[in-house]
């Protein structure tokens, strides 16, 4: 019945393969006959699986159900566009060196399918394994850094202390002078760290989801959830009613709305988190530098500018609006690190809504509703957790438990009281 | 920017209060008394409302003083601010 609804608008049923031949051939008739990257469906009455939210999480999750576990009857239902909520307003920082066993494996075993993702998703998602910094402006961070340090290489994860020289020689426009207010005393680098584009992770998992048969539907919007007794059954959405016996919910800065939707409460607080870009400049930065305590993340990217991200807003919100106070905060503090900064112009700024946990751990989990999953709690770090946050949820869905990998991610952690304090995650918030 | 009218001081700039969260959170009068669910639900359970939002604020760089407030979430508009211990004006959805 729905083989109808897997045919590509083009006539072809599969997607067509980028390569180096396809560009050539596509050369010849003037770039006119690419198809398109996914289709748009008509939403059907009832599916195997819903995916509530278009993020990286969420396409990588209909992914690897498919690719895994052999679940293809998925749709994954955005409200707005793809990749339009964090996933497209991050600043691409990728890394695995968290302190907390827990948050090591997975966060390494998404970094693990980073480095195998554009020639498995056959879509350049353009991760760059540049290296991530993180500095030590006193001997307390020195010494809190290297107990990382250890501790990161315990779990078998690339990690190692760099001295001031050491900093300086892969950093050149960093202020590393002993009489800077925030002098430089050190940093721990993941040399495996790095960014990716970021719109790019979702268009990846789109396009190849839709080719393994999951409708994609934009422009809906989830309104409720609809339960019998305790189990869900489906949603209603903006263009109507949609079964399935299996739901998750992965919709980041909105995950305590929609939950709510099901009469779940979660501990969850949404909140802005901004970044901004300068104009295009000559290559100055071929690393990522990050600064916990003066609050400061920065790299170039490939087009030039330099992208920067400043803190969370205090106060909850849903305004994916930007707000000065914290631009400026972190601007001060990025131009005691780089003064030859103080000359850029600033060419765009925005905020995305993250969700936040009380211990600064994401909740990936089944929920006192039967067949009702939440993958949320992200907050300012969840981009290089995509790849492996949609394998963990896809076999979570599939199995209805948790992985091991996911296992100490639960909900019920805050009943049982084993937190996963990730408060000082690598000493920054990324 | 917020732009936040203490009870006592009048309009301030935001940058000079903190913010408190989710106001009217009663302390459970017996914790022993309680399951861990319920502590559960009273240490770390939000609303996270989308829409008009009870919250508590301290005007730490002023008076001191902690009070209540209620803003909508999505446009950030300030509707009412009352002292603590005080109750929220009607036609609050939270
Ligand atoms: C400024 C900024 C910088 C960041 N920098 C980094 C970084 O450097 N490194 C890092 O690892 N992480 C970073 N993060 C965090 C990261 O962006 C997120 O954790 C991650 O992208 C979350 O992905 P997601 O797919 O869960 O959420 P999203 O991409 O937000 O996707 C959720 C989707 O759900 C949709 N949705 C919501 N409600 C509904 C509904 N009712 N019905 C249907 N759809 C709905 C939304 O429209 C949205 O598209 C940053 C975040 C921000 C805002
Ligand atoms: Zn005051």
């Amino acid at each position: 019945m729905r083989q109808q609804a897997k045919n590509h608008p083009g006539g072809g049923k599969m997607m067509s393969r980028y390569s180096v031949f396809s560009l050539i051939r596509n050369a010849m008739d003037y770039h006119e006959g690419w198809s398109r990257v996914w289709r748009s469906p008509e939403p059907q009455p009832s599916y195997d699986v819903i995916i509530i939210g278009g993020g990286g999480h969420g396409l990588a999750a209909a992914y690897y159900l498919a690719k895994e576990h052999g679940i293809t009857n998925t749709v994954v239902i955005e409200k707005s566009w793809l990749g339009g909520g964090n996933t497209g307003r991050n600043t691409g920082i990728i890394r695995s060196n968290y302190l907390a066993d827990e948050s090591a494996a997975i966060y390494e075993k998404s970094l693990q399918l980073y480095e195998g993702l554009s020639q498995e998703l056959n879509y350049n998602v353009m991760l760059s394994q540049r290296g991530v910094l993180n500095l030590a402006h006193n001997l307390h961070d020195l010494r809190e850094l290297s107990r990382r340090v250890g501790a990161i290489r315990l779990n078998g994860i690339d990690s190692e202390i760099l001295d001031t020289a050491q900093v300086q020689a892969m950093v050149p426009a960093l202020n590393c002078s002993p009489t800077a207010r925030y002098p430089v005393l050190g940093a721990s680098l993941q040399r495996r760290g790095g960014v990716a584009r970021h719109d790019a992770v979702a268009w990846g998992f789109a396009r190849a989801a839709d080719a393994r048969g999951v409708d994609i539907i934009q422009q809906c919007e989830v309104t409720g959830i609809i339960r019998d007794g305790d189990a869900v059954t489906g949603v209603e959405t903006t263009r109507g009613v949609i079964k399935a016996p299996k739901v998750a919910i992965v919709t980041a800065g909105h995950t305590s709305h929609v939950a709510a939707m099901a009469g779940l409460r979660l501990p969850i607080e949404s909140h802005p988190l901004q970044a901004l870009v300068s104009e295009p400049v000559k290559p100055v930065l071929d690393t990522v530098v990050m600064s916990g305590s003066v609050h400061v993340y920065v790299s170039q990217s490939d087009r030039g500018e330099i992208v920067m991200g400043a803190g969370l807003d205090h106060f909850t919100s849903y305004a994916q609006r930007s707000s000065l106070q914290e631009v400026e905060h972190m601007m001060a503090s990025l131009l005691q690190l780089f003064p030859t900064f103080s000359r850029l112009r600033m060419m765009r700024q925005w905020a995305g809504i993250v969700d936040t946990c009380p211990d600064a751990s994401p909740i990936l989990s089944t929920t006192p509703v039967r067949g009702l999953y939440v993958d949320g709690g992200w907050g300012t770090g969840g981009f290089k957790a995509t790849p492996g946050s949609g394998w963990a949820l896809a076999h979570t869905i599939a199995e209805d438990r948790a992985h091991a990998i996911n296992e100490a991610f639960s909900l019920d952690r805050f009943t049982t009281g084993a937190l996963i304090d990730e408060h000082g995650a690598a000493a920054v918030a990324h | 920017m917020l732009l936040i009218p203490c009870p006592w001081c009048g309009e301030r700039d935001e940058d000079e209060f903190t913010y408190g969260g989710e106001a009217h959170i009663a302390r459970p009068a017996s914790p022993d008394a309680l399951t861990d669910a319920e502590w559960a639900d009273y240490l770390f359970m939000r609303k996270n409302t989308k829409g008009l939002f009870q919250e508590r604020w301290m005007h730490a760089h002023g008076c001191r003083r902690w009070f209540n407030m209620v803003r909508d979430t999505v446009t950030h508009e300030i509707t009412a601010v009352y002292r603590m211990g005080g109750k929220p004006p009607e036609r609050t959805d939270s």
